[in-house]
């Protein structure tokens, strides 16, 4: 009850300073319509391609870059929370009675309500594009870009806390993530890439929420790739958070 | 309010440990203002963190507000605030604001909250800036908001680390009078300082911390007197030998050098020496042509306690 309480004044905390910036939502959005609007025609002469995944350049891709959206908008979110901790913020609230667990999830919760805002406008702005969505699968897809946003952004506020500094979080954040982006099938379909490649890939716990946000979107609902995507995403949440968690009722010294 | 035995805290470095504070005894009585005193890097700051929950204590024992500080860290954040030296408010967020979400972190109702940001806010004399963002408020308007962040609780022991560093002589002025009347108002107040005229305006009792260790403990004037007590400055007319003879040997002088034709006597008491001081002088016939008491201050007493300035090592 007491966790729920803080959670919530916390997530409204975050929220009325998010809602105070409101540029941040349509700056997150940006970078993802560049790509359908710079990048996807690309695909389109790649769909015949043996090896393309089936459901047209949009439907392909589009699910891809939901996915993107979430890992870089959740590793992004460390930058304020180093500028509070700098501004004694954090300490404060850590001589109050506040659950710890509800610093964190407070925040993580203003994240994950951003990403689903920037994922509904992403998807009706892909929509004159040619991407045909189903009921079901914006569902799902909202359900994987809430689940890698609340592990991301968990693993970002762990990082920030633990570096408690832009200029060593910021190369740390952007040299984990381009791997993770590279190696998760986002751009290109991973069925394109050479075997050595997509082993690698297997390690990459996004790639498993890509090809399911594929295969939900092209009327496989209930393939086993689809329960395993979101299986091993809420896996992602689950160690997110745990770690997340730790790292805020520790002594920030 | 606060007793410690032998508290204890070390930091672990990759090559060697650091003893940040090394076994302090405190005891500070409910209602006081003690202030803790020591330059920078003495373990000032360390000892308030682990005082108020921040930081795990080494070893030692310490309640504070009634609750054992290891074991019910809970109930001791319940009963104290906390004021750090970095500040506590975030830029984008109005003063208002912060308060309340303090106090609602507390337990306090919405309306509870409002009502008692709006009287802090008043008192504070930050009504009119009250819902601006705190990124366009004056150093003193912050660090009195950061003051009242502390107090929304109405805790019964207010930690302030550092209360006017970095502030102008107003607003250090503005901040003494909002300490004095925290003490009026029964709150028992803990600050760290290093500046000593504060500590000595402010301060019920003083502790001085030097190396995580404490030095020297009483009220402002025990530690002035600790020191050698008051020093009398004679000058008699002509030389100086005859009234040094008949000046020394009196049991009531400590130490008594010459200097410059003059004679300086350090003294238990100087407003029970100075009369004893002239009937000697005036039975023996000696003039004088000058005579002043001059009471130690704190500087002194931090000399003596730690063979250095305390201004010397201020930033």
């Amino acid at each position: 009850m007491k966790l729920l309480r803080d959670t919530w004044l916390m997530f409204v905390r975050y929220f009325l300073i998010f809602i105070g910036n409101p540029a941040w939502v349509i700056i997150g959005v940006i970078q993802p319509v560049l790509y359908l609007l710079l990048f996807a025609p690309l695909l389109k002469s790649l769909v015949h391609i043996p090896g393309f995944p089936p459901g047209g350049a949009y439907n392909v891709f589009v699910p891809g870059l939901l996915i993107q959206l979430g890992l870089f908008g959740a590793s992004g979110v460390g930058f304020g929370l180093i500028d509070e901790l700098r501004s004694g913020v954090i300490e404060r609230f850590r001589v109050t009675p506040v659950s710890r667990l509800a610093l964190l999830l407070g925040r993580a919760g203003r994240d994950l309500l951003t990403l689903i805002v920037q994922s509904i406008i992403l998807l009706a702005l892909a929509i004159p594009f040619g991407l045909k969505p189903t009921w079901i699968g914006v569902l799902v897809m909202l359900g994987l870009v809430a689940l890698i946003g609340l592990g991301m952004s968990s693993l970002a506020y762990s990082a920030a806390l633990a570096l408690k500094d832009e200029n060593s979080y910021a190369p740390l954040v952007f040299t984990l993530s381009l791997p993770l982006l590279l190696l998760s099938g986002v751009l290109l379909p991973l069925q394109l890439a050479p075997d050595w490649l997509q082993h690698i890939a297997q390690v990459n716990p996004l790639s498993y929420a890509v090809t399911a946000a594929r295969d939900v979107f092209n009327g496989n609902g209930g393939s086993i790739d689809v329960v395993k995507g979101l299986a091993i995403m809420a896996a992602l949440a689950v160690v997110g958070v745990a770690i997340g968690a730790r790292r805020f009722s520790r002594a920030i010294a | 309010m606060i007793h410690t035995r032998q508290l204890r805290r070390t930091f672990k470095g990759r090559r060697s440990t650091v003893e940040a504070v090394a076994g302090v005894d405190l005891d500070v009585t409910g209602g006081q203002t003690f202030g803790f005193l020591g330059p920078n890097g003495a373990g000032k700051t360390t000892t308030l963190r682990m005082l108020s929950t921040l930081l795990p204590v080494t070893s030692g024992e310490a309640t504070v507000a009634g609750c054992d500080l290891r074991r019910e860290p809970a109930k001791v954040r319940q009963r104290i605030g906390y004021v750090s030296q970095e500040g506590s408010s975030y830029s984008e967020v109005s003063g208002r604001r912060e308060l309340v979400i303090q106090g609602r972190l507390y337990g306090m109702s919405g309306p509870a909250a409002d009502k008692r940001a709006a009287e802090l806010l008043e008192t504070l004399e930050l009504t009119d800036c009250g819902d601006r963002k705190t990124k366009t408020y004056s150093g003193g308007q912050k660090r009195r908001l950061d003051v009242g962040i502390g107090l929304m609780h109405l805790p019964q022991l207010l930690f302030l680390d550092e209360p006017t560093t970095g502030l102008d002589p107003q607003s250090r002025a503005r901040m003494w009078d909002e300490v004095r009347r925290l003490r009026e108002s029964g709150t028992t107040v803990f600050l760290t300082t290093h500046y000593l005229e504060e500590a000595d305006a402010l301060c019920d009792r003083i502790a001085i911390i030097d190396h995580g260790r404490i030095v020297a403990e009483g009220t402002p004037e025990e530690l002035k007197r600790e020191i050698a007590g008051d020093v009398v400055l004679v000058g008699p007319e002509g030389p100086p030998e005859r009234a040094r003879d008949v000046l020394k040997g009196q049991d009531f002088i400590r130490e008594l050098t010459e200097e410059d034709g003059a004679l300086r006597l350090y003294v238990d008491r100087g407003e029970t020496a100075m009369p004893q001081i002239i009937r000697l002088l005036d039975g023996a016939g000696v003039t004088l042509s000058a005579l002043s008491l001059h009471r130690p201050s704190l500087d002194d007493v931090f000399f003596r306690q730690t063979g250095r300035s305390l201004r010397e090592t201020a930033p």
